[in-house]
C-alpha cells in the first residue's frame, strides 16, 4: 500500500500481538488481515456481506471483517483463525469439533464457521440445534448441508476442553 | 484391521481448521499485479467505443487491454462458435468481459476499471429458451444464423406408434431451473510466466487438462508450463471449465514480466462462473391401467447461454440418457437441442444432466400414479428394472446399469420412515387451521457415475478418461501417493491413504497423498463426474499393490523365506504361520535402496508404481429418497421438514466422507428446488446476480438429515465402488417437488416448477394457479 498522506495510523491488536500500520480510510478489515498481515485464514467469499467467510472476533464478538473498516478497529482486540488454537498448538474444542464430526469439506467457510461458534458457544455454552442453526445464520457453507456443522458445535459444547493432542496434519502441498 | 470401511478423520483437516490452508488468493509472490475487469452491462449489443485514456493515465495502472490487444489469441470453445477473451464488436451477455486492467494493487486496479468507458448499441436481447427460438430472435451469432446451434431429432420410427397404442396417455413441458454454483470460494487466477515457464495458479478441478490446453494455447511445451491448483474452495463441476481469465491472465503476466493475479467478487463470479441445468423438456409418455410404463418420449431444449461450452453442448446427452431412470421401460426415444441465450454460458454443475433426468422420469412417475389412483410406492416398485436383470441395457449405447437393487433401496427408505404414520398425519392437516399443509415425495433415483472409461471424457477435450495413481515408498517405510484427482473438499487425501494403508500394511499415519501440482503428479485428469474414489482410488490400490508384491521379494530375501508365503501387516512383513519370522516395513524400505541388501534381480527404488486405470464401464449409484414438506396455508412458505436417504454407492471406503457428500449433494438439490434460481428480465438483464436475491440456503433452511445405505458393488474396479459426489443433487429435487404437489394435490395441483417460491404457492392457495 502507498503512503498517501491520506493514510491514517492504526493499533490493532491482532490475535495479542499489537501491530501498528498505517492504512487507506477505505480499506476493509478483512483486506487488511489478508493484504497487509497476510493473516490469510481469515476468508472473503462474497461483497454483499452474506457469506460470513470473513468472521472474526472484534473484542469478543462475531463480525464479519468485510463489514468493519481498519481504522474502525483501531485499539481493539481482533482475534482471527489463526489465533483461536491454544499456544502449544493445541486444537480450541470448536477446532476439534469440526474435525471429530466433519464439519468441513473444501475448508473455505470454515474460519468463519468456526469464529461464529466461537463467539456463540462463549456466549450459550449448551446451544440446541436450533440456537446453532440460527446463530450460523449468517455464515454460508456450499459444501457440508450444515448438519455436520450443527454436529461439530454440539460436540465443542459437550466437550468444552477439547481433546488436549493435537494432531500433525498432513500438509497435501508442501 | 481394514480401514476401507472405517470413519477415519480427515487428514486435510488440520491445516483447514486452523487458518493454515492455501487457497490461491492466499498467495501473492513478491511483485505481485493485480486485475480487474470492465464487463458488459447490456446483454446483447454492438460495442461502438472503448475509451481507455483516462483509466491508462491513472496512478499504479500497468496496462489496460481490449479486444484488439489481444487478436491474436483465439478464443475458447466450440470450433466455428469460440468465446473471444474479451468482446470484440458485440457483447453477448451481461457481465461479459469487455476490457481488463492491471495495476499495482487491488484498489486501483478496480478504479482504472471504472474509469473505463464503454459505449454499446443495444440488440434485442433472447435471454431464455422461449425467447431464443422465437419466429425473428436476433441470433446471437451472425456467422450462425440461428440460435439452436445444434439439434438431435427423435428420428426413432417406432415412438409414436408404441406411445399411440399404450392404453393411456399424457404429455407435459417441464423446467429444470438455471442454477448458479456458487462455491464460496470465488475464481481466481495467479500467472507468473518468468524466464524458465509459466506456473498458473488456478481454483480448477482438473489441473493437467489445464496444463494440457494452456501449454498448447500458448505454444509452449508442457515440461515449462506447472499448473498448481492448492487448497480449492469447493467447485461442483463449476471449476472443470475453461473461462477467459485462466488465459487472460498468463498473457498479461507475459506481457508485463511479472507474476499477476485476478480474484474475482462474488458478484462477477455469478454472471461470469458456468451456470447449470437451464432446461426444458417434451416429455411424451404411454402406460397401461396398472401403471406400468410402456413407452417414452423426451426431447430436451438445452439452455447452453451465449456462448456453447463442449461440456454444456454435452448436457442433454447425459440427461437423455439416464431419461428412464430406474425403471424399465420398452420403448424409450430421446432428442434435444443446444440453444444460445443473452445469458451466462452453462455448463456442468453437480450432477450435469443427471439431475434434471432424474427430475423429469420422477415427476412423470407420480404424474401417472396420480392419474391412476396409485400409491407413489407402488408404482415405482411395479416399473423398477428387477434384481436380477444386471447388467441391464438401456435404449442408449453409452449406459449399461452395472448392478442395483432398487427394490431394496426403497424398502429401506420405508424402514427409516414411518409412511403410515406421515400419510394419517397429512390428512389430518389439511382441515386443521392449526397446521401447515403436510406433503410426502419419494424419489428413487439412479445415476451414471466413476466417469473413466475410455472415451468417457475425450470429447469435452480431455486427454484421456483414465486416472493416475502412483506409490512411491520412501526409505524410511513411510509412502507417498501421487494421485490425477484434484480434490476440492472431497476428502480424497483420506480415502485413498486409507485405500493404500490397506494395501500397502503401512500405518496410515505414514502416508501421505500429493494432488493438484503438475510438477509433481506427473500425469492426471482430475476430479468430475464422481471419479475419484472408483477410478483415481482403483488406481492407487492397483499400484499399492503392485509396489507390496516387490516389496515382499525383498522381505523373503531378508527373512530367508519364499516371497510367496510372505504377509504384510501393521507396517511389519513376516513368515505366514511363523509371526515371529518378521521385518519391519522401515528396514524393508531402507535396503530397498541398497544395492548389497537386494536380492538378485530386484533394483535399488523400484518399490514405487504408477497405473493408469481406465473402468470397463461407468458406475450407477442409485437410491431411494423421501421427503416431508410443511407448506404455510397462508404465506405459501415451503420448508422441507424431514429428509430420509437411502444411497446405494457400492462400497464405501469412508462413511463419515460418504454421508458428508450426500448431505452437501442433498442440500445443493434442495436449494434447487426451493430457493435458487438465476432469474433474467426480458432485455436480459439478471434480477438475482448478488447472493442478496440468489437464495443460497443457510443453515436455519435446511433439515436435519435421516440416512442410510444399501450396497451393491460395481464389478468395474476391484474395490467395488461406485461414487458417491454427484448423488444428493439427483435424488432431492425430484424428493422434494414431488412431495409439494402431494401437499397441494386436493387442490389439483399436478405440477410445480422449480423453485417452489412462496409466491409461486401462494397464488396456487389462494389464486388457483401461478
Ligand atoms: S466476505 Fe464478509 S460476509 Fe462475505
Ligand atoms: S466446507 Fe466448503 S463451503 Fe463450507
Amino acid at each position: 500500500m502507498e503512503n498517501r498522506p491520506s493514510n491514517v495510523p492504526v493499533t490493532i491488536n491482532v490475535n495479542g500481538n499489537a501491530l501498528s500500520a498505517e492504512v487507506e480510510p477505505r480499506t476493509l478489515l478483512a483486506l487488511f488481515l489478508r493484504d497487509d498481515l497476510h493473516l490469510t485464514g481469515t476468508h472473503i467469499g462474497c461483497d454483499t456481506s452474506n457469506c460470513g467467510a470473513c468472521t472474526v472476533l472484534l473484542d469478543g464478538d462475531a463480525v464479519k471483517s468485510c463489514t468493519v473498516l481498519a481504522v474502525q478497529a483501531d485499539g481493539r482486540d481482533i482475534t482471527t483463525i489463526e489465533g483461536v488454537a491454544g499456544d502449544d498448538g493445541s486444537f480450541s474444542a470448536v477446532q476439534e469439533g469440526f474435525r471429530q464430526e466433519h464439519g468441513l469439506q473444501c475448508g473455505y467457510c470454515t474460519p468463519g464457521m468456526i469464529m461464529a461458534a466461537t463467539a456463540l458457544l462463549a456466549d450459550n455454552p449448551n446451544p440446541s440445534e436450533h440456537d446453532i442453526r440460527h446463530n450460523l445464520e449468517g455464515n454460508l457453507c456450499r459444501c457440508t448441508g450444515y448438519q455436520m456443522i450443527v454436529n461439530s458445535v454440539r460436540w465443542a459444547a459437550e466437550n468444552p476442553d477439547g481433546v488436549s493432542v493435537s494432531v500433525g496434519g498432513q500438509g497435501a502441498h508442501s | 484391521m481394514s480401514l476401507v470401511g472405517a470413519k477415519v478423520l480427515r487428514k486435510e483437516d488440520p491445516n483447514l481448521i486452523t487458518g493454515r490452508g492455501q487457497f490461491v488468493d492466499d498467495l501473492s509472490p513478491a511483485g505481485t499485479a493485480y486485475v480487474a475487469f470492465v464487463r458488459s452491462n447490456e446483454a446483447h449489443g454492438r460495442i461502438t467505443n472503448v475509451d481507455t485514456a483516462e483509466a491508462v493515465a491513472m496512478q499504479g495502472v500497468l496496462a489496460v487491454w481490449t479486444a484488439s490487444d489481444v487478436a491474436d489469441l483465439p478464443g475458447l470453445g466450440v470450433p466455428g462458435l469460440e468465446r473471444p477473451l474479451l468482446a470484440a464488436d458485440k457483447v453477448r451477455f451481461v457481465g461479459e468481459s469487455i476490457a481488463v486492467v492491471v495495476a499495482e494493487t487491488r484498489a486501483q486496479a478496480v478504479d482504472a476499471a471504472e474509469a473505463v468507458l464503454v459505449d454499446i448499441d443495444p440488440l434485442p436481447a433472447s435471454p431464455t429458451i422461449q425467447s431464443a427460438i422465437a419466429e425473428g430472435a436476433a441470433p446471437l451469432d451472425e456467422n450462425v444464423g440461428a440460435n439452436v446451434i445444434f439439434m438431435l431429432p427423435i428420428e426413432d420410427p417406432d415412438i409414436d406408434p408404441a406411445l399411440a397404442a399404450a392404453p393411456r396417455r399424457l404429455s407435459t413441458r417441464m423446467e429444470n431451473n438455471r442454477c448458479v454454483p456458487t462455491p464460496i470460494e470465488t475464481n481466481v487466477v495467479l500467472a507468473d510466466w518468468g524466464p524458465s515457464g509459466l506456473t498458473l495458479w488456478a481454483t480448477h478441478q482438473a489441473p493437467h487438462h489445464l496444463r494440457n490446453t494452456v501449454a498448447t494455447y500458448f505454444g509452449l511445451a508442457q515440461d515449462t508450463t506447472r499448473v498448481i491448483t492448492p487448497d480449492v474452495g469447493g467447485g461442483f463441476g463449476a471449476k472443470i471449465n475453461f473461462t477467459p481469465d485462466l488465459f487472460l491472465v498468463p498473457a498479461l503476466s507475459r506481457a508485463l514480466r511479472r507474476p499477476v493475479k485476478y480474484t474475482q467478487t462474488r458478484s462477477e463470479n455469478v454472471l461470469m462462473m458456468y451456470h447449470g441445468r437451464a432446461q426444458e423438456v417434451d416429455i411424451d409418455v404411454g402406460f397401461d391401467d396398472d401403471g406400468s410404463l410402456l413407452a417414452l418420449k423426451v426431447d430436451v431444449y438445452q439452455d447452453n447461454g451465449a456462448y456453447a461450452d463442449p461440456t454444456g453442448m454435452g448436457l442433454p446427452a447425459l440427461t437423455t440418457t439416464m431419461a428412464a431412470g430406474c425403471y424399465k421401460i420398452p420403448k424409450v426415444a430421446v432428442g434435444w437441442k443446444n440453444i444460445l441465450t443473452n445469458a451466462t454460458p452453462v455448463a456442468a454443475y453437480r450432477g450435469a444432466g443427471r439431475p434434471e433426468a432424474a427430475f423429469y422420469i420422477e415427476r412423470i412417475v407420480d404424474m401417472v400414479a396420480d392419474e391412476l389412483g396409485l400409491d407413489p410406492v407402488e408404482i415405482r416398485r411395479r416399473n423398477f428394472i428387477p434384481e436380477d436383470e444386471f447388467p441391464y441395457a438401456t435404449h442408449s449405447e453409452i449406459a449399461v446399469y452395472d448392478s442395483g437393487n432398487f427394490a431394496g433401496a426403497l424398502d429401506e427408505l420405508l424402514n427409516i420412515m414411518d409412511y403410515p404414520a406421515l400419510v394419517q398425519e397429512k390428512a389430518a392437516a389439511i382441515d386443521d387451521p392449526t397446521k401447515p399443509l403436510l406433503g410426502i415425495g419419494f424419489a428413487t433415483w439412479l445415476e451414471i457415475a466413476a466417469f473413466g472409461p475410455p472415451g468417457a471424457l475425450e470429447g469435452f477435450g480431455h486427454l484421456a478418461s483414465w486416472e493416475s495413481g502412483q506409490v512411491r515408498v520412501q526409505p524410511d517405510g513411510s509412502a507417498i501417493i501421487y494421485t490425477g484427482a484434484s480434490p476440492h473438499g472431497q476428502g480424497t487425501v483420506t480415502t485413498l491413504a486409507q485405500i493404500a494403508a490397506d494395501e500397502l500394511g503401512i500405518d496410515f499415519d505414514k502416508i501421505s497423498v500429493r494432488h493438484g501440482d503438475t510438477a509433481t503428479v506427473v500425469q492426471g485428469i482430475g476430479t468430475m463426474g464422481s471419479r475419484a474414489t472408483a477410478v483415481a482410488g482403483e488406481s492407487v490400490k492397483q499400484a499399492a499393490t503392485k509396489v507390496t508384491e516387490k516389496a515382499k521379494l525383498i522381505a523373503a530375501h531378508l527373512l530367508e523365506a519364499n516371497p510367496e508365503d510372505i504377509e504384510v501387516n501393521d507396517d511389519a512383513f513376516s513368515v505366514k504361520g511363523t509371526p515371529a519370522k518378521s521385518v519391519p516395513w522401515s528396514e524393508v524400505a531402507w535396503k530397498s535402496f541398497q544395492n548389497l541388501e537386494l536380492p538378485e534381480g530386484v533394483d535399488p527404488g523400484s518399490l514405487e508404481s504408477t497405473v493408469h486405470n481406465a473402468p470397463p464401464n461407468f458406475s450407477f449409484p442409485s437410491g431411494a429418497y423421501g421427503c416431508v414438506v410443511e407448506i404455510d396455508k397462508m404465506s405459501g412458505d415451503t420448508r422441507v421438514r424431514d429428509m430420509y436417504l437411502v444411497d446405494d454407492c457400492g462400497t464405501v471406503i469412508n462413511p463419515l466422507l460418504a454421508e458428508g457428500q450426500v448431505h452437501g449433494g442433498v442440500a445443493q438439490g434442495i436449494a434447487q428446488a426451493l430457493y435458487e434460481k438465476m432469474e433474467y428480465d426480458a432485455n436480459g438483464q439478471p434480477l438475482t446476480a448478488t447472493l442478496v436475491d440468489y437464495l443460497v440456503p443457510g443453515a436455519p433452511d435446511l433439515p436435519t438429515y435421516t440416512s442410510s445405505r444399501t450396497t451393491t458393488v460395481t464389478p468395474n474396479n476391484s474395490l467395488g465402488a461406485k461414487g458417491i459426489g454427484e448423488s444428493g443433487s439427483v435424488g432431492a429435487p425430484p424428493a422434494v417437488v414431488n412431495a409439494a404437489v402431494d401437499a397441494l394435490s386436493h387442490l389439483g395441483v399436478r405440477h410445480i416448477n422449480m423453485p417452489l417460491t412462496p409466491q409461486k404457492i401462494f397464488s396456487l392457495l389462494h389464486e388457483g394457479g401461478a
